[in-house]
């Protein structure tokens, strides 16, 4: 196998779309959470960011291959 | 008669045609649709976010507008009182999602067997989900009325109660139950109308093979009903807690977040901040929080959908 071919598969390994999708779905769920959890200021503070970084992220890794 | 083209004009026509490719002619027919869009959808957002980085407040629009950077939204996710309108909001939604899918799933199980006057029992059903909100909020008003609305009176027949001694949406230990309700009354159809597809998708062999092994009426329905009609629920679950989210015109008309602010969903503090208090910048900021939980939650809503389609 040639380097090239080598990397591809390599790199195809990593950036299979389902874990990274359900990784996503987890930074926005977690979000969504955050955002209306009654306990802690910091974590209302802090949940638009989350939402925005798995939205976007989710936006992304959904072209990545099968 | 079939009026006659000469030659000439009937070549240029068709070379007029001939020359624009297929994927000119497509883009020509959509075009209308996309600037329509642009005009209505996206360039209404994009205004949006550049308010949401300035100081705009239209009760003092001479003021010179400024760029503030990241302060409005610093502003609202440091703000006690925005955080208790969005736990507020969650409240409502985890109650009417809730209610609904019991009620709608119980519809479901019910519709699902046939008897007699099933069509008709059917649409009577599914009628509250046909109307507006806006109609539903105004004659839920009438009909919860403490003096002449006809539920108080329901309620007193069954209690002794005055039927003047209460009022559902303007009491603080009450309103927030009513909007629950009014929202489950007109909603439940829907969970109901998704569950049944659902039902209908169990092929009729599975319970068969269950009576041949001798499965209780219980046992199928833990067994074969419930977890074959999971994927429709959580699709109804999803569906149903982003519109609940997104929930304005039926609250604004039932209680219009009040009594104080009890019923004060996060929709109606966007709305005060906007065409009350005037401040653009910031409920710009706020819609675009909103915007981003919605569109975060429709990705995970899409997702489920793909997985359903494929069972």
């Amino acid at each position: 196998m040639s380097d090239s071919a080598a990397a591809k598969a390599g790199l195809s390994r990593w950036f299979r779309r389902g874990p990274w999708e359900n990784g996503a779905m987890i930074l926005i769920g977690g979000g969504i959470f955050m955002l209306v959890q009654p306990w802690s200021i910091d974590l209302y503070s802090y949940s638009f960011i989350t939402i925005l970084v798995g939205t976007i992220g989710f936006m992304i890794v959904s072209h990545f291959p099968e | 008669m079939i009026p006659r083209v000469s030659e000439p004009a009937k070549s240029r026509a068709a070379w007029r045609v001939r020359g624009l490719s297929d994927r000119t002619i497509a883009w020509l027919f959509i075009a209308p649709t996309i600037t329509l869009l642009l005009a209505i959808n996206i360039f209404p957002l994009v205004w949006m976010i550049r308010l949401s980085f300035t100081n705009l407040n239209l009760s003092m629009s001479y003021l010179p507008l400024r760029f503030v950077g990241l302060d409005n939204f610093i502003d609202i996710l440091t703000d006690e009182e925005v955080w208790i309108r969005l736990q507020t909001t969650a409240q409502f939604v985890i109650c009417s999602v809730a209610l609904q899918v019991v009620i709608g799933f119980g519809l479901a199980l019910l519709i699902n067997r046939q008897f007699r006057g099933h069509s008709f029992w059917t649409t009577i059903i599914l009628l509250p989900m046909m109307l507006s909100p806006a109609v539903v909020g105004n004659f839920w008003t009438l009909l919860l009325q403490p003096q002449i609305g006809p539920f108080n009176s329901l309620i007193s027949l069954f209690t002794g109660v005055p039927p003047s001694s209460f009022s559902m949406t303007g009491q603080v230990a009450l309103a927030p139950w009513t909007i629950v309700l009014v929202d489950t009354w007109m909603w439940a159809p829907y969970v109901m109308l998704i569950c049944l597809a659902g039902l209908r998708s169990i092929p009729d062999y599975i319970y068969e093979a269950a009576e041949v092994d001798r499965a209780s009426p219980w046992r199928q329905f833990w067994s074969i009903t419930l977890p074959m009609a999971v994927p429709f629920l959580m699709l109804a679950v999803l569906f149903r807690a982003i519109e609940n989210f997104k929930m304005f015109d039926m609250v604004n008309l039932l209680t219009s977040g009040g009594p104080g602010s009890t019923t004060e969903l996060v929709s109606i503090t966007l709305k005060r901040a906007a065409f009350e208090k005037w401040r653009t910048g910031y409920s710009s900021a706020l819609a675009i929080i909103l915007f981003v939980t919605v569109f975060g939650a429709a990705n995970i809503y899409v997702k489920a959908l793909n997985k359903v389609k494929q069972r």
